[in-house]
């Protein structure tokens, strides 16, 4: 049934193509809880790979170029040269990948420096990717420039099981909340926070429920004799 | 008789001593506070407390009447939101997230809708109408939300009248809201692509009239309060917080723009077409409560303006599409009113049942299975009452949001309540909170 369509070899072809700019993070197989063979519905054979926009090469387009050399010029200029680990321009906007270790210097360096002046923090943000092997886990910040009227976001990802990023409370103190929201959500552990403690579950509350391997939760619901489970639990087309 | 669970009692903690009141039995504290050397009180107040803005609970640490430390503690509403917006299509998120920050829907479900459409890569394909309507709802929710704020906000501080006729006008924009989307609140109205249904017959006509009825009524605001010396006694220069306090906690909206700086996304970063609308951004030179309601009193003025702009521009669109024309994004039916309310329209249920094999596949695919998005993130803020409101949307290319997030002015701006009223009196922790106007369900979400 799956002859000359099998699903793994398209996924490594789709990998190894150069001009495949997106990133592959996870592959989905099947359809509606069917997976493999022995199923007639064909769903099984079904197989959808979960691409991220990929690095971009410069030039980025506009103001997106003059942020990103002053960037490299101030990190340079502060010893922290490798600190981006690449750019992605998607959809006119611009998402820097910092290197966690060098996170602070250069959240301060994008608050202070004249010519990038990003004094607004709009917050930090997790999400979870399970299968992005080793960068599980990703903190987002919003930065906004009221001085040049620009918005850039940052991204920092850190392993499951080194769940560690540091704080950027003393840079912007508004992220001490948002710090605290993604610890509760994802686990995330922000170094250097006053005090990392959860914020919208109770205190004692095991887990971290936006984290994907966290259930929804639910019930199943019974009407008229029909019942339907939680929606986590139903079919799906993911 | 049994014992009354809600009475005052007194216990001895390793902390020191707790008192539990609920009202008209302060003698117990009072006695029990006089005996004790020690001078400092921890208050806890809320989270359930007509003066907190919601359920919202404040530790306060007191010496006398003084405030030395605030803390807030928040989540009491915290409903996991974005966690099921991960388990509905993209369509669905919207009845989710327009159910946030209660006092402004429009703006909950316009932002998640902005930063889906800029992952579906059609912002510039959005009917003229769909955009004049979001404009249009969203201006008349700002002034139902600013309302709410001077009204709760007066409340609190024991100005009634201001209460009683500030609800009296919001529940004129909740009529109209009515007339619009069939609902007060939750609305759902703002879906990817454009809005959920076409303006109602008659429904310009019903605006013009609450336009020129709010026009003799916003005065009463400022007579009522603008040179009030009570409401000023207590507003004025409490609640202090200026441009580099505010930029370092992230706050954004009225506690902004009060100390002077013009910063308003519907001007600096248009959406929308916002950029087609006649209208000031406001601002006040004070920094403290007084000037943020002063700013809120004028917004609602501009308000009017571009609701008026809007209005005549819908006039010019009778019969103009309101979703955009891609058949695979655009929701297929239209809701309708009949005889026994609304639902959906009956010419479509003819068409799919009657007519048209494919027009029902294509109706029970979308419907069920919804579009898919592709991979990527969006982050398109706006103006929102509170200041600036963002949803992260992140999509793995998938029917389902992969994650949503809502940057919440409300649960930012709330971070300023230590600063705000630490040094101050109890009294001015109300009037500190109040003028940031935050809506828990939007800080918990």
């Amino acid at each position: 049934m799956t002859d000359g369509q099998d699903p793994s070899t398209d996924v490594v072809a789709a990998d190894a193509a150069p001009v495949a700019a997106g990133e592959v993070i996870s592959r989905h197989e099947g359809m509606f809880g069917v997976s493999g063979t022995g199923d007639t519905s064909g769903f099984g054979g079904l197989v959808r790979t979960v691409e991220l926009p990929g690095a971009s090469t410069p030039p980025y387009g506009g103001w997106m170029d003059d942020v990103a050399s002053d960037l490299a010029t101030a990190a340079a200029a502060a010893g922290v040269e490798n600190a981006v680990e690449k750019v992605v321009v998607h959809r006119d906007e611009i998402t820097f990948f910092i290197r966690r270790e060098d996170l602070l210097p250069v959240v301060k360096l994008l608050r202070d420096d004249e010519k990038l002046r990003f004094e607004f923090c709009a917050g930090v943000n997790g999400v979870h990717y399970p299968d992005d092997a080793g960068r599980e886990l990703h903190a987002v910040y919003h930065l906004l420039s009221m001085t040049h009227n620009r918005r850039i976001r940052l991204e920092v990802t850190a392993p499951d099981a080194d769940p560690h990023i540091p704080s950027v409370c003393a840079t912007y103190p508004t992220a001490d909340w948002h710090e605290r929201e993604a610890f509760d959500f994802f686990g995330l552990i922000f170094d250097g926070h006053p005090a990392l403690t959860r914020i919208q579950m109770p205190d004692d509350w095991p887990g971290h429920p936006q984290r994907k391997d966290y259930p929804l939760g639910g019930i199943p619901v019974e009407y008229k004799g029909a019942t339907i489970p939680p929606p986590d639990q139903r079919r799906s087309y993911n | 008789m049994t014992a009354d669970p809600y009475a005052a009692t007194e216990s001895e903690t390793t902390q020191g001593r707790v008192f539990t009141v609920t009202g008209q039995d302060w003698d117990s504290i009072v006695t029990g506070i006089a005996e004790d050397q020690d001078d400092k009180v921890v208050v806890n107040m809320g989270p359930q407390h007509p003066s907190t803005h919601g359920v919202l609970r404040l530790i306060l640490e007191l010496e006398g009447e003084t405030v030395t430390e605030a803390r807030c503690g928040i989540g009491y509403l915290h409903t996991g939101i974005e966690k099921n917006m991960e388990y509905r299509t993209w369509v669905q998120g919207v009845t989710f997230c327009t159910r946030m920050d209660y006092l402004s829907p429009f703006y909950n479900e316009a932002t998640y809708v902005l930063g889906v459409e800029k992952l579906l890569d059609i912002t510039d394909d959005i009917p003229e109408k769909a955009q004049v309507m979001r404009v249009l709802l969203m201006e008349l929710n700002r002034i139902s939300s600013h309302l709410v704020c001077i009204a709760t906000g007066g409340m609190e501080i024991g100005a009634l009248t201001v209460m009683t006729i500030g609800f009296r006008e919001r529940e004129l924009v909740l009529d109209l809201f009515e007339l619009i989307t069939g609902l007060r609140m939750n609305h759902a109205f703002i879906r990817p692509g454009g809005v959920a249904q076409d303006m109602p017959a008659g429904a310009l006509d019903e605006i013009r009239d609450f336009i020129k009825l709010m026009k003799k009524r916003l005065p009463e605001y400022a007579d009522l309060c603008n040179a009030n010396p009570i409401f000023k006694a207590r507003l004025v220069d409490v609640g202090h917080l200026d441009l580099a306090g505010c930029l370092a906690l992230g706050l954004s909206g009225p506690p902004l723009r009060a100390t002077g700086y013009p910063w308003d996304l519907r001007k600096s970063q248009p959406y929308s077409g916002y950029e087609d609308y006649d209208f000031e951004v406001q601002t006040w030179d004070t920094a403290d409560a007084y000037g943020r309601f002063r700013i809120r009193l004028a917004e609602m003025w501009e308000s009017l303006k571009i609701v008026e702009q809007a209005v005549e521009r819908l006039a010019g669109l009778e019969g103009a599409p309101v979703m955009v024309a891609d058949k695979k994004i655009a929701w297929p039916s239209q809701l309708a009113i009949g005889s026994d309310g609304m639902g959906n329209s009956l010419d479509h249920i003819k068409h799919i049942m009657g007519e048209s094999m494919e027009g029902l596949i294509h109706h029970f695919k979308l419907v069920t299975e919804g579009f898919r998005v592709p991979a990527g993130q969006a982050y398109v803020p706006i103006e929102s009452p509170r200041g600036e409101l963002g949803a992260h949307v992140v999509s793995d290319g998938g029917t389902r949001p992969f994650r949503v997030h809502f940057r919440d002015p409300s649960f930012t701006n709330l971070q300023a309540t230590s600063v705000m009223s630490e040094g101050g009196q109890v009294a001015d922790v109300i009037v500190a909170i109040a003028s940031i106007d935050p809506v828990m369900g939007g800080v918990d979400r």
